[in-house]
């Protein structure tokens, strides 16, 4: 079986491709992910208010304790050589590009396009084959416009493509007016991927201590549906990669991407519930379902459950909608 | 621009001396003594950095346990044929004396750099003078004196060359902060440069002489009668030679570098009548004045002394013009008892042998003076008189100059306004605090003028001596010919105030030229500033016609993200209005900086800095001045009119800026100060202040027990006191139960707070609606400084509860206990003061602190006004320090007077009983004094005892009335830092401990040498970075409190008070009761630890929660009574290290740097601390027979 598949013009392997996630943090699980058979690793991303929170952070320590008393100038010892995150992250893309043959996705997560951009153009440097970025943005300000929403994602692509030549992904989320429409923009604006979706990050209550419950839970298969219909509509319509990430817990979930449309399928829940080996047996469900199904390749099965191929059209629509809900009478 | 083929430089002497220092060594051992440090931190830095001498290798450096540890190291470095060095000032060179004996005796090849500093006598000063320099001018070493920047660098290579050549050792010196602080303009040595002057023959030489089993020999044997006398003597000629050595290189150094420089320097008149020896920095004021005063038509002149040891005669004969007749050798030190200083000894013995030998033909009239002392100022004013002086026919002898000697009449009077052209300088004063980035936008400026234009830069940072709201005065110089003036700007071009409330508290405008012009940051606009000024302020910008700028830099820097740092936004008025350079290329050239600055941050950044430069520029308004002053407000009162007279008089001239004009007949003649007068000293400096919420709280003491400044404070009382209650007086029904008439008030003391939030953090109580409002929360200070001062009043006005009510055992308990240590000037959320204020508390009317020098002796100890206080009754601790090394000793001999008066009063006792009678003496004798009341009580029995004694017509009773207030237990605390416990005092507090004395040492393990900059201490945990460790600590923590342990009769407690302040209390208790030696360490979170410390308490549960830090206890009594002494405060750790670890930048700073190196050693100290638990885990499960007896 060939599991080979193109994402925004990298050569895969195969269409697992693992998302952005800690276990990337470790160059030794980087090669791990390999040998289990990602087809490329999303590496863990670097927060744009963790960037400027730490610099901050250092530079506020450094310099309220400078220069307060005759006796001691300063407190620490000379920090010419204090890297920040960002030269941590350089280094596990140099090792890890040292280390594996896969594609290494960096990935940026930030929600302005002021003072963090610049790292995209060092980790090109650094040997990235790709860049995810992730606009994490819950527009909580209820003055803020739809349009104004809109073109913060669009200046940070726009700013992102004239500062880097590998390819730029966009993880985003589908609370869009006219997702559709949003995502043909982004592709005019030269982004390169789009990656569906990302999960916000919703906050429960705890009722007896009348707090906020700080608790992120891994994504179920069931939740895939939301993008396996924008992947399904994007397909064909939208000249752009995609990539499916939500829900991947077996290659079952994979397979229904690819259907739909999506060049890869992303996941991190599933390695951390059973493991990085757990790669290995997606890739292997996947080629016999393949081989049950005979479909040679990726290709021959990407997309044909799209609004594009399916013979019912609508039922991507509305129309579905309806008949889902006459179904539960 | 400035000549491209010279290395210039903008740094300051220390690193000036530093750079050649580094360079022509191998080894450098050190420890950490201001004014100093900052050489031996410079070359460990470097050394980190793989930055190499000039033989391709990368020197060592070592930090020892003492200034005694580091010279014995040096001298086994030199005596196996390292080139080694040291840095060190004061008490440090006192420590290594017996070593330099050694080495000058050996004729052993060395320099030692020495940032001259006072020597601790009736206080201590870590401030510049040539007493630790002159206290060693008998071991042998030859002394090389540095006047400038410039000359530090310089001589520290001629030093190495000469010592080199003469195998004598040398001190090279120069005058501490003055010099070593001093930012300069100077031209730095090539390494090409500094290699033609050490040649390879001499260093091979060096090796050559060298220890070494290929070719055995002794050295260091012990000498007989016979031989010793002669084998002293042997060493002469090379001290004969040793001049015309240094004069060779430093004629060798004038070619290389064009720099001339003589062993003594004259400079005047050729036919000079009255000539000034000096050495040090105080020289280049002499030098100057001389210019001055001979454009002037007068006949005078100067010799600057660079060689002072060994002193040659034909040097100096040959610099001293024959028409000479009289002489005033400056000293900078002092020698009580002595018939004058060392230098007017040397140049009168000189002299006379001079006469004798017929090499000059008559004696001029010689005299001598002291000056500058603990860096007082030294001014061409001073220069003037002391020439004015020599013109008497007997000029005063013995004289000093600079202070007024009202008692012993040795002071020569002054004219404070002569002054030399300063047209050619543009000169600047800025005001501002320590904090806020001041000083360090000003050593910028310097380096952006100094190193990108032709212009000359001095600079000069002086600091007030607390570390809370410190306030810091920049004096800044430019002009175009290299600057040689060592002392204050007394007239400056430009003065900026960069806090708005300085212009009602300090008298900034005395300072200011006619013309010149005044920055103020202000809140204000400009329509509306003027009228929020001083009437005495508007007097004076109107009267000297100043041009008067404000910008509102605060607002400025949140509006422009600058993180509410004003420093840039200053630093852009400073370049705009200042004259220095023209506007547009002053602004161009800031850019340009911040371009450098910035650029690896990102283009985002250096814009967002650029926007603060165009907004700055914006929002910088000229203000039209008034033609007559419209303000009757003062400038604030210093003190209050009900301070003491001593206060009135004596503490608030210092505290204004006017302690150089307190004549010697207002000191103390021994270094004795009244206690606490700190409480005088309302220095306001937080505008965020705690505010109770009676309602809410739930009156657990708290807030009360954290307060770092003893801010807070709490008392309960009957409601009738509430009558005549100010306006705003809070107070709430006491919670508990069964006393309906008592009313519980938590004051807070809004001027004393620094603002540290450490209260709000432990507050448990909160709104249940809204969670983050508190029973206290921080809040803007009440404006109206009379209300707060009216409820503080009345607070105190309200009886202390009695201490025999009290539940001691509480933290609830502890609030209601007078805290005898309050308003210090430490950090703000300092860890330690806690620890102190509680000792205070618990047993402060009848303590004796030792206190070792560090941060606890100068935030207790440092004048003008000092913490330690007494109670209604005049009880309190009586506080002293000895040094750093022996506070162990010097506590044990308090012990020792306190044990030896008591045995003689209960020996008295007996003797008097006839007169007395049995039942009192027995009483007191066999009086319990545990309890808060039996202390009561056995305090009205000596009171009683008193009484009755001045009945009593006997020696005896005499003797016992001296002694008889050792009857009332005194309590002795030992208290320090982990650099004076784990290092430099630990053989003292080893023996301490081993003398089965009732002594406590309280240890405030800060785990760095906090005082002096955060260096590593044997305290540093693994995996942290310090100075001197700044690759990460590989060793672990020593164990102190198992060395302890292992002693099996000292009472040893590890202590965290923001983790369990419970523990922390009983452990205190528990020492204090103990008849024998107690060992507390107590865990102390501090600004050197790189986080902020509102979050103090909870890094010191994550300690205690990780089992780095456990909690534990070893009680000796438990060990007699056999049952376990071992007993475990804290549960199994719960969170790993790094947890704890990772949110401070002492641990953090290694993972950016090396994080491989970081993550193995942060796997080695979880280890260490897996192991410690372990094992302290195992022994709390012992039982008594498995610990060491009780002897």
């Amino acid at each position: 079986m060939d599991l080979r598949t193109t994402y925004m013009g990298l050569k895969l392997k195969s269409p697992i491709v693992v998302s952005a996630c800690t276990l990337s943090e470790e160059v030794g699980n980087i090669v791990q992910m390999e040998d289990a058979g990602a087809g490329a690793v999303v590496l863990f991303s670097l927060f744009e208010e963790q960037l400027k929170k730490e610099e901050a952070k250092y530079e506020a320590i450094v310099s309220s304790t400078s220069n307060m008393f005759a006796e001691a100038s300063d407190f620490f010892p000379s920090l010419d050589e204090y890297h920040k995150g960002s030269d941590q992250y350089l280094e596990i893309i140099r090792k890890a590009k040292e280390k594996v043959k896969i594609p290494i996705i960096a990935s940026l997560n930030g929600i302005t396009n002021e003072g963090w951009i610049h790292y995209a153009k060092q980790m090109e440097q650094a040997g990235a084959d790709g860049l995810e970025v992730n606009i994490f943005f819950i527009p909580a300000d209820v003055h803020l416009s739809t349009s104004a929403v809109e073109y913060r994602y669009l200046n940070i692509i726009d700013e992102l493509k004239a500062t880097v030549k590998i390819p730029v992904a966009v993880k985003l989320n589908p609370y869009f007016s006219a997702m559709g429409n949003m995502a043909k923009r982004m592709q005019e604006y030269k982004a390169d991927a789009l990656v569906l979706f990302n999960r916000f990050y919703q906050p429960d209550f705890d009722i007896n201590k009348l707090t906020l419950l700080h608790n992120l839970q891994y994504s179920e298969s069931n939740e895939i549906r939301l993008p396996l219909l924008w992947i399904a509509l994007l397909y064909g319509r939208v000249p752009i990669s995609l990539a499916a990430t939500t829900g991947v817990q077996s290659s079952i979930e994979v397979i229904k991407y690819i259907l739909a449309g999506a060049d890869i399928a992303m996941t991190a829940s599933a390695l951390y519930k059973n493991g990085i080996g757990y790669l290995k047996t997606m890739n292997k469900e996947l080629e016999s379902w393949m081989m049950t199904k005979g479909f040679e390749n990726i290709d021959a099965f990407k997309g044909t459950m799209s609004q594009q191929h399916i013979s019912d059209p609508t039922g991507y629509e509305r129309a579905n909608y309806i008949k889902v809900l006459e179904s539960q009478k | 621009m400035p000549n491209k083929n010279k290395l210039i430089a903008t740094i300051d002497g220390n690193e000036a001396a530093a750079y050649v220092a580094y360079r022509v060594n191998e080894i450098c051992a050190i420890y950490p003594i201001t004014p100093s440090s900052t050489m031996a931190e410079l070359a460990d830095e470097w050394s980190a950095k793989g930055i190499k001498n000039i033989w391709g290798n990368v020197p060592d450096v070592l930090e020892m346990q003492s200034e005694g540890g580091a010279a014995g190291t040096v001298h086994g470095a030199l005596q196996t044929g390292a080139l080694t060095t040291t840095f060190t000032a004061s008490q440090g060179l006192m420590l290594m004396l017996p070593n330099m004996y050694k080495i000058a005796g050996e004729l052993t090849a060395t320099v030692f750099h020495i940032a001259a500093r006072s020597l601790a006598a009736q206080g201590l000063s870590i401030f510049g003078d040539h007493q630790d320099v002159m206290a060693a001018r008998t071991t042998g070493f030859a002394i090389l004196g540095s006047a400038s920047v410039q000359e530090a660098h310089d001589f520290a290579l001629i030093a190495q060359a000469a010592t080199l050549r003469s195998r004598i050792p040398f001190m090279h010196f120069f005058d501490g902060f003055r010099t070593s602080h001093e930012v300069n303009k100077l031209e730095l040595l090539s390494d090409e440069q500094i290699k033609s002057m050490i040649p390879d023959e001499y260093v091979f030489a060096h090796r050559k002489r060298a220890l070494n089993p290929d070719h055995p020999f002794i050295r260091g044997t012990a000498q007989n009668p016979d031989v010793y006398f002669q084998g002293r003597e042997t060493v002469n000629k090379f001290y004969d030679d040793t001049a015309g050595v240094v004069n060779d290189a430093m004629r060798e150094f004038e070619k290389l570098t064009g720099r001339k420089y003589e062993l003594f320097e004259y400079t005047g008149a050729a036919d000079a009548e009255r000539v000034i020896i000096i050495m040090g920095s105080g020289g280049e004021t002499v030098t100057e004045t001389v210019n001055a005063l001979t454009a002037a038509g007068e006949k005078v002149g100067v010799v600057q002394v660079r060689l002072y040891r060994p002193f040659s005669l034909e040097h100096f004969i040959k610099s001293l013009p024959a028409s000479v007749k009289s002489i005033s050798v400056l000293d900078r030190t002092k020698e009580s008892g002595a018939s004058g200083e060392p230098m007017y000894q040397d140049v009168l013995s000189t002299l006379v042998s001079a006469l004798q030998q017929g090499k000059i033909k008559q004696l001029p009239n010689i005299v001598g003076g002291r000056y500058g002392l603990s860096s007082k100022e030294f001014t061409p004013a001073m220069v003037k008189a002391v020439y004015d002086e020599l013109k008497k026919d007997h000029p005063k002898n013995n004289f000093t100059i600079g202070i007024n000697d009202d008692v012993t009449h040795t002071s020569l009077t002054y004219d404070e306004s002569y002054t030399l052209d300063e047209s050619e300088w543009r000169q600047g004063l800025f005001f501002g605090l320590g904090a806020d980035g001041t000083v360090g936008a000003n050593k910028n400026t310097i380096k952006i003028i100094g190193e990108n234009t032709d212009l000359y830069a001095q600079g000069y940072f002086v600091y007030d001596s607390k570390k809370s709201g410190a306030r810091t005065v920049s004096h800044l110089r430019f002009g175009p010919k290299p600057i040689r003036a060592p002392y204050l700007i007394s007239k400056a071009d430009f003065i900026a105030a960069h806090q708005f409330n300085f212009t009602e508290k300090v008298e900034m405008l005395n300072f200011i030229k006619p013309g010149g012009t005044f920055l103020l940051n202000s809140p204000f606009n400009k329509e509306e500033v003027w009228d929020k000024l001083p009437g005495s302020v508007q007097q004076e910008i109107i009267s000297k016609k100043l041009l008067f700028y404000i910008i509102d830099a605060n607002t400025v820097a949140k509006d422009t993200g600058m993180n509410g740092r004003i420093n840039t936004i200053m630093q852009t008025c400073y370049f705009a209005l200042s004259g220095v350079l023209p506007k547009e290329e002053a602004i161009e050239q800031i850019k340009h900086a911040i371009e450098k600055t910035y650029t690896k941050k990102g283009r985002a950044v250096v814009e967002k800095n650029f926007e603060a430069v165009d907004a700055t520029l914006a929002n910088l308004f000229e203000v039209t001045v008034p033609a007559t002053a419209s303000s009757i407000g003062k400038m604030l009162a210093v003190v209050g009119n009900d301070a003491p007279d001593f206060v009135k008089d004596v503490t608030a001239k210092m505290m204004s800026g006017h302690g150089d004009e307190l004549p010697v007949s207002k000191m103390s003649i021994d270094g004795t100060y009244p206690s606490g007068t700190t409480k005088w000293e309302k220095r306001n400096i937080s505008d965020q202040v705690p505010l109770w919420e009676p309602d809410l709280c739930i009156q657990c003491g708290n807030c009360a027990f954290v307060c770092p400044h003893s801010v807070i404070r709490a008392k309960f009382y009957n409601e009738g006191f509430l009558k005549n209650a100010p306006d705003g007086f809070q107070s709430a029904p006491i919670n508990s139960r069964g006393f309906p008439e008592t009313k519980y008030t938590l004051q807070v003391y809004a001027e004393d707070c620094t603002g540290c939030n450490l209260c709000v953090e432990v507050c448990p109580a909160s709104d249940p609606v809204n969670r983050s409002f508190k029973a206290i929360n921080m809040t803007e200070k009440e404006p109206d400084p009379l209300k707060i001062k009216k409820q503080i009043s009345f607070f105190e006005d309200l009886p202390w509860n009695n201490r025999s009510e009290i539940n001691f055992s509480t933290v609830h308990g502890a609030q209601f206990m007078e805290p005898l240590f309050e308003f210090s000037g430490a950090c703000a959320g300092c860890g330690e003061t806690p620890y102190i204020k509680l000792l205070s508390q618990l047993f402060g009317d009848r303590l004796l602190v030792a206190n070792a020098t560090g941060c606890s002796s100068i935030y207790g100890g440092n004048l003008p006004t000092t913490p330690w206080t007494m109670n209604a009754a005049g009880q309190g601790p009586a506080w002293s320090n000895s040094l750093f090394e022996d506070n162990a000793e010097f506590g044990l001999g308090m012990r020792m007077t306190a044990d030896h008066q008591l045995a003689m009063a209960h020996r008295l006792l007996k003797q008097l009983a006839p007169q007395l009678g049995d039942a009192l003496v027995q009483e007191i004798m066999d009086a319990p004094q545990l309890q808060e009341s039996e202390i009561a009580a056995q305090r009205a029995r000596i009171e009683l005892l008193k009484e009755k004694l001045l009945n009593i017509n006997e020696a005896a009773a005499q003797h016992l009335l001296s002694v008889c207030e050792q009857l009332v237990h005194r309590s002795v605390w030992l208290v320090g830092g982990d650099g004076w416990a784990y290092d430099i005092g630990y053989g003292g507090l080893d023996h301490a401990l081993a003398s089965g004395k009732n002594i406590n040492i309280l240890v405030l393990d800060t785990e760095v040498y906090s005082n002096t900059g955060g260096q590593s201490s044997k305290s540093t945990p693994t995996a942290a970075s310090a100075k001197f460790a700044s690759a990460g600590k590989r060793g672990g923590k020593k164990d102190l409190a198992m060395q302890a342990v292992s002693y099996g009769n000292v009472y040893v407690a590890r202590i965290a008070f923001g983790a369990n302040p419970q523990q922390t209390m009983l452990a205190m208790r528990e020492a204090e009761a103990y008849d024998g030696p107690s060992l507390i360490l107590a865990y102390s979170h501090c600004i050197a630890h790189g986080y902020d410390l509102k979050d103090g308490l909870t890094q010191q549960n994550n300690a205690v929660a990780s089992g780095y830090w456990p909690l534990m206890r070893y009680n000796p009594v438990l060990r007699v009574k056999k049952l376990n002494p071992f007993i475990l405060d804290s549960t199994r750790p719960e969170i790993p290290l790094k947890e704890f670890a990772y949110k401070e930048l002492r641990y953090k700073v290694l993972t950016q740097t090396n994080p491989v190196e970081a993550e193995e050693l942060m796997t080695l100290a979880q280890e260490m601390v897996n192991l410690r638990w372990k094992n302290y885990e195992e022994l709390a499960t012992k039982t008594a027979s498995d610990f060491t007896p009780v002897a």
